[in-house]
């Protein structure tokens, strides 16, 4: 099955936004003086809050929130989240990186940086109520509307148009007036068009209804699609004709847009799923496909390339992101010279006999299991995802690409023209292609055939290695990996055509595309059945795959 | 050799008293009933692979077709003494909330009618699987690795659920064969009898069809199939009746499987099956029918007796016994034989 191994994953942004401000500010530049008076009157402001009642730290947050202190938006925020603290024996006004454990983190208000730890019975918290919380809302997204930041920004606004209130949209008709970037402004028009809903001028909604239509957002779809409800009695919600054709119109747009998107996420899925296929199969298409080898032992040459990067990872553990970087060469020598010495002791004695390749290379794939459950034990080992490989790029409301999907896709492309330079600019390329073509006429020509085969070998080997890097980080690994894949691999290299490169790039790719088109109907297993009984259909068409080999050379491979 | 076994087993079995030490116990019977069908499979594969040169990497899925056929027949005999007891639908379907019984299990319940399915339905499978490979002449490894194809997309299939077919579970906790207690010594070595019959009798007509003008046709075929057809033979049809014979006794030996291993599932499709089943052929010998079934048994009992005393070191000596065959052996165990006459 295709499916499982593609598992995107989604980083919850709910503590990293929570967080940002504040580290903003850490960031952000800020000058930190030594007390100046402004400080000393922030300090003093804030220090009022202690014993004001919850009507007077109203007035003491607009008094601070006034002031434009740099630090204000910080101790705001932090008030907001029950973050705020005063120290019992010398009441003096704390942050605290989190409200939860003992003891608590410190951090000085003034310049933002830690000041230690307290234990939680030392502390008292400033507390809040609903009206003050409001209130810190609105201050708070203010400052955030105004954050340098487009990506605050633009959450900012996301945040206040689910809860719109008269404040809220004051605050965003001002900000509307000054914003210049473009994507900022078309989200706050959105957010005061939903405002403008509410309304009871006929012509603002209309003019409302025809900007949210430019909208892809599901919440956005799903308020406009209120107005087509209808009462139990049968009468409609909305009372107005024509507003109810404009949003009737409206959805149907925002439905189309999604489903434009949602076929261009499926589309980017099946290129993802494809580069996985392609990056799999390329290995294979060479050792398979120039050598006539049929390589049982492709996919754990894979697996021994996902272990290589557990064991980079192991051994390097405070550099995950850079470990990965580390793996794809170590991963490449591992296989490769296990490629190599197969070659030399083993498959050299079995050329043009490809069914004998098949069982000599089975025992090896058998010998190489075994050899990783020996050492690495038959528990499945699990490959800790880089940073810059989690998330996803958010391109609008209804499509995101997550990073992993797209790193394949972009790894696949680098290692796939790296082997067509290698086999077409080099002469290592030269003379592999020349014995593959024709060996005994290579062999008088003096190129060394015993040589050339054992570099063929060992690249198609490594390659599986390199592939074997990219499925840790898709999949668990463990010693059955290579196996769950050596089906895969083959029915590329035979849909594309065996011996031909460009063929098994378009062959795992138009798998990948169908696959993934078939799947939202038929269900990732029956997806995967119909793809391999196409297959078995098309390769009685095409008897010898997408781009047959020509000639003499295409005969009894 | 096999009327040896099918007498003296039984014989060790029933008549000699458990205390001594040449009685075979229950465990062994069974262990040797499947062995004798693993035989059967290869000798299936061998007829085409060795006397043809087609090399199925999809065999096990025709046993296995024909094990889900008896599995069938087996499950709808248990009837109300399931789990859940309902007379009619086995435990699974009740399990899944199916409502009645699906139609292609109709008939089921008739032991003539399932052990014409066996036949039937992995024959139909290569008839129809062979002749739209054959007819486009795909051949050497691409048949190869569309039979693997095959017999993948059958696992998914079969794994599914709503396929009918009690899903990842199988078929299981069989009761009885047309009223026999399954578990039952006796039952079990006139099963083990009938295998070896089945074996003998599936021998003999392979070696009838190779030794057949038919056979020579094959083994024309298998060295130049060009050639063979410029000769005016019909290699085609050739190739498709020799490999739909291969898949009902590949079939025959799934069905007389079930019964002595009391299970079924969609694993026996696994493309793993059939690799190894190849390279039983490969180690006994292709091309020789006997040596099939030698390579099978004795490759099946090292991997009994290996993964019982040494399990850490198992894969290692598999593993190296294929790589060592293969690459001194090439005829095979039956190479060691002295050569009596050719083409034998």
């Amino acid at each position: 099955m295709f499916r499982p191994e593609l598992q995107v994953i989604h980083r919850l942004p709910s503590g990293a936004q929570r967080l940002f401000p504040l580290l903003l500010a850490l960031w952000g530049g800020v000058p930190v003086h030594a007390q100046s008076p402004n400080d000393a009157n922030f300090l003093a402001t804030l220090g009022e809050l202690r014993e004001a009642t919850y009507s007077d730290k109203a007035n003491i947050v607009e008094r601070l929130s006034q002031a434009g202190h740099p630090s204000v938006r910080a101790a705001l925020t932090a008030f907001l989240e029950d973050r705020l603290y005063f120290r019992n024996n010398d009441q003096k006004v704390f942050l605290v990186k989190s409200a939860e454990g003992d003891p608590l983190n410190l951090i000085d208000p003034l310049s933002l940086k830690s000041a230690g730890s307290a234990p939680a019975d030392s502390l008292t918290k400033i507390g809040t109520n609903n009206a003050l919380r409001r209130t810190l809302r609105t201050t708070v997204a203010h400052f955030a509307l105004s954050s340098p930041e487009v990506s605050v920004r633009l959450d900012a606004v996301r945040d206040m148009s689910r809860s719109l209130d008269e404040a809220t949209v004051t605050l965003l008709r001002q900000r509307l007036s000054v914003e210049t970037n473009s994507r900022v402004r078309k989200e706050i028009a959105t957010g005061l068009a939903l405002a403008t809903l509410d309304g009871s001028d006929t012509k603002e909604r209309l003019a409302a209804i025809d900007t949210l239509s430019q909208s892809v957002n599901q919440d956005v779809r799903n308020r406009l699609a209120l107005l087509l409800g209808k009462a139990p009695d049968g009468s409609f919600d909305e009372k107005d004709e024509k507003v109810r054709r404009a949003a009737a119109s409206a959805v149907k747009t925002i439905d189309q847009w999604r489903t434009f998107y949602s076929a261009f996420e499926t589309l980017f899925f099946g290129l993802s799923l494809g580069s996985v296929l392609v990056l799999i199969a390329i290995g294979l298409a060479i050792t398979f496909g120039v050598m006539g080898v049929i390589n049982m032992a492709h996919g754990e040459l894979m697996m021994l390339g996902a272990y290589t990067t557990y064991a980079v990872q192991t051994a390097m553990p405070g550099h995950i992101g850079t470990s990965i970087l580390v793996a794809i060469p170590a991963a490449f020598m591992v296989a490769g010279l296990t490629g190599v010495l197969m070659e030399r002791t083993i498959i050299r004695h079995l050329y043009g006999r490809p069914l004998e390749t098949l069982l000599a290379t089975f025992g090896v794939s058998l010998i190489l299991q075994q050899t990783v459950r020996s050492i690495f034990s038959a528990l499945n080992r699990s490959v800790v995802t880089p940073d810059w490989m989690s998330g996803s790029l958010r391109l609008n409301d209804a499509l995101a690409i997550t990073y992993n999907r797209l790193y394949i896709v972009i790894f696949m492309l680098v290692v796939f023209s790296l082997i067509l330079v290698v086999l077409k600019r080099t002469r290592i390329g030269l003379d592999i292609r020349a014995v593959s073509q024709n060996r005994a006429m290579a062999k008088a020509m003096g190129i060394r055939t015993e040589w050339v085969d054992a570099a063929t070998f060992g690249l198609g080997s490594g390659i599986a290695g390199v592939a074997g890097v990219a499925l840790s980080q898709l999949t668990n690994v463990g010693p059955n990996l290579g196996q769950s894949y050596i089906i895969d691999s083959f029915m590329v290299v035979v849909f594309g055509g065996v011996g031909n490169l460009w063929g098994s790039f378009i062959g795992g790719m138009s798998m990948g595309i169908v696959n993934e088109l078939l799947e939202p109907y038929a269900g990732a297993v029956l997806a995967k059945i119909f793809v391999l009984v196409a297959l078995i259909l098309f390769i009685q068409r095409r008897p010898r795959g997408l781009f047959p080999q020509a000639g003499r050379a295409g005969e009894d491979k | 050799m096999l009327a040896v076994v099918a007498i003296v087993v039984p014989i060790l079995n029933q008549a000699v008293p458990s205390s001594s030490v040449f009685h075979l116990s229950a465990y062994g019977i069974t262990l040797i009933g499947k062995y004798l069908c693993y035989g059967m499979l290869a000798m299936a594969l061998d007829l085409i692979w060795g006397y043809c040169g087609i090399l199925s990497l999809g065999h096990a899925a025709f046993f296995a077709l024909g094990g889900y056929a008896m599995g069938m027949y087996l499950m709808r005999q248990i009837g109300a003494r399931g789990v859940y007891g309902n007379p009619i639908l086995p435990d699974f379907m009740v399990f899944l909330n199916y409502k009645s019984l699906p139609w292609f299990w109709y008939g089921f319940n008739h032991f003539p009618f399932a052990l014409v399915m066996m036949v039937v339905v992995p024959a139909s499978l290569a008839l129809v699987f062979g002749w739209f490979a054959f007819r486009s002449r795909v051949t050497g490894v691409y048949f190869s690795i569309i039979t693997q194809a095959l017999t993948y997309a059958l696992m998914l299939a079969f794994f599914r659920n709503d396929m009918g077919f009690g899903g990842n579970n199988g078929f299981t906790d069989f009761k009885d064969i047309l009223g026999f207690d399954l578990h039952s010594d006796r039952t079990r070595v006139v099963l083990l009898m009938i295998t070896a019959a089945a074996l003998a009798a599936s021998f003999l007509a392979c070696r009838l069809i190779v030794e057949s003008r038919a056979g020579r046709v094959s083994r024309a075929i298998r060295d130049a199939e060009s050639r063979t057809r410029f000769l005016g033979y019909p290699v085609e049809s050739f190739k498709l009746w020799l490999f739909v014979f291969s898949g009902i006794v590949a079939g025959i030996a799934g069905a007389l499987y079930v019964p002595q291993v009391g299970i079924i599932n969609p694993s026996e499709f696994a493309p793993i099956n059939s690799i190894e089943a190849v390279i039983w052929v490969a180690i006994g010998g292709r091309g020789t029918l006997y040596g099939a079934i030698a390579g099978a048994v004795l490759v099946n009992y090292a991997k009994t007796y290996l993964t019982g005393a040494f399990p850490e070191i198992w894969l290692y000596a598999l593993g190296a016994l294929f790589v060592l065959v293969t690459l001194f052996l090439p005829r095979g165990i039956i190479g060691l034989v002295p050569a009596r006459g050719k083409n034998k």
